[in-house]
């Protein structure tokens, strides 16, 4: 699987277990996905928490506005795994 | 021996289902301990015992819809004999008393507890409803009668199908539109499905808050708080932190509401009926809103003493359980005072309304930037408005402003939080 795919169906994975009434289907891509699907504060930081797990990436509090969209999550996450992969040796965030 | 009921869970709360009992007899009970699941209109809610004991006899079938206040098991505390059941429950007439069962806490059967009569409230009960037999209300429905117009002859008021016929005599004209209109529909079915837990939940919302706006005078405060100090200790700290320690704002905003109450500790209170009483633990009443609508308000427990990271992960806790379903009856039931943060929905302001029998609830609007004039000059700086909704009857406008005015000093010295 690519690290596009990879990273999207993450995503989606996640979203649905924070909003499992979701319609994930029909999100569009540079939807601003916290207001399409009603996330408050606290579900878009347990999203924030759960990706940064899930990829083993630490996302910056001053980057989370550039994953708020699922094409945004697909960009930042790739950039961030090949710097990471580039660096040697990798480094993961656990 | 103490007699555990169905518990208030919540002030819009008139009965509840149970769906299961996690301890049976016998089993030894640590105050929190979970007892028992009842199903309400918010869901599953695990509802914990207050007290250490032993469960002595449980009362009620797991299924069965009971109003609020019946009695669902007796625990025995501490030292205590079995044979204390006997005593405890209303003298029968006149069977000959049987010889005393040997104190070894072995299980008595159902039928040798008779539980004390459940206390019904009066013919308008403590949320505001009437208080009014089944076959009565059919009777008024078919007769086009308002119940409330009845005088409640039965018991502790409560009203009754002579009482509808009686009002009837009187009547000047029948509004039956009206009446139908009224009337709330009979109770559901229980354990309903969660389709129409929605539609539940939307009517004991709005028992809960029509009362609210009836009985409780309300008066509002707002003012506009710098929060660039917090703001920047925030950004500071989030910014060194993993995504999983990271704080939010909205934390940061209720450890600040719950500190203030030391300024003014009346804010802290329930209103009894006709006095207040004021409670000396703050627990703060989160506002939480529910996919695909409705909300539940759940008190995070302690909330002056604990840190910013502890009221983090509990808010976030709090957050998940309520939105699956699994809430703890102590934080349904505890809450002092609410908190209400709409920022997150991009309102600038938010004004509550009281949830009863609480006294006062604090809104925050979205934190944004805003020019702002301080020390002789202009800036942009982040801001926020709070507000307070507060009960008059228990606080003046006075009072209430020094509460708001303890939280704007509070929130300068975001490191002391």
């Amino acid at each position: 699987m690519s690290d596009d795919a990879r990273i999207r169906e993450a995503v989606l994975t996640i979203l649905g277990g924070i909003a499992p009434e979701a319609d994930l289907a029909s999100l569009e891509p540079d939807a601003q996905f916290r207001r399409e699907l009603d996330l408050d504060s606290v579900d878009f930081q347990t999203f924030v928490i759960r990706l940064s797990k899930e990829l083993g990436v630490t996302i910056p509090e001053r980057d989370v506005g550039q994953i708020a969209t699922l094409a945004g999550c697909t960009r930042y996450c790739a950039r961030i795994l090949g710097e990471a992969a580039a660096a040697a040796p990798p480094k993961y965030h656990g | 021996m103490h007699t555990f009921v169905m518990p208030t869970l919540g002030a819009d709360m008139e009965a509840g289902t149970l769906v299961a009992w996690r301890k049976q007899p016998g089993d030894r009970l640590v105050r929190g301990d979970t007892i028992a699941e009842v199903d309400t209109e918010k869901g599953v809610i695990d509802v914990e015992v207050f007290q250490d004991g032993i469960l002595d006899a449980i009362l009620v079938s797991p299924g069965s819809r009971v109003p609020v206040g019946t009695p669902l098991a007796m625990i025995r505390v501490a030292g205590e004999a079995v044979a204390a059941v006997a005593a405890a429950a209303p003298a029968v007439p006149s069977p000959p008393t049987p010889p005393a069962p040997p104190e070894t806490g072995e299980v008595r059967p159902m039928e040798a507890v008779r539980p004390p009569p459940p206390v019904y409230a009066p013919a308008i009960d403590l949320f505001g409803r009437l208080r009014i037999s089944p076959s009565a209300r059919r009777l008024a429905r078919e007769m086009g009668v308002d119940p409330r117009a009845a005088t409640g002859t039965g018991h502790e008021g409560a009203i009754t199908r002579a009482d509808i016929e009686r009002a009837a005599l009187k009547r000047p004209a029948p509004p039956q539109a009206t009446v139908a209109h009224e009337l709330p529909p009979p109770a559901a079915p229980a354990p309903s499905p969660p389709a129409d837990r929605l539609e539940r939940m939307r009517r004991t919302i709005a028992a809960a808050m029509g009362r609210s706006k009836r009985e409780i005078p309300h008066y509002y405060l707002s003012t506009t708080i710098d929060l660039h100090r917090a703001s920047a200790w925030l950004d500071r700290e989030n910014d060194r932190r993993p995504p999983d320690k990271r704080l939010l704002a909205g934390v940061v905003l209720l450890k600040a509401a719950a500190l203030a109450i030391r300024e003014v500790p009346e804010l802290n209170a329930v209103w009894d009926g006709d006095r207040v009483v004021v409670r000396p633990d703050v627990h703060v009443g989160v506002a939480i809103s529910l996919r695909p609508g409705g909300l539940v308000i759940l008190a995070l427990h302690d909330t002056a003493s604990r840190s910013l990271d502890d009221l983090m992960d509990g808010l976030r806790d709090l957050t998940g359980r309520a939105r699956s379903g699994r809430m703890k009856s102590s934080e349904l039931s505890d809450s002092t005072i609410t908190v209400t943060s709409l920022g997150d929905r991009g309102v600038d302001a938010v004004w509550g309304v009281i949830y009863p029998p609480q006294v006062a609830i604090v809104g925050f609007g979205r934190i944004g930037e805003r020019p702002w004039a301080a020390e002789g000059g202009l800036f942009a700086r982040r801001v926020v408005t709070a507000t307070l909704a507060a009960d008059h009857r228990v606080t003046d406008g006075h009072r209430g402003g020094l509460y708001l005015d303890a939280v704007e000093q509070l929130l300068q010295e975001p490191e002391k939080l």
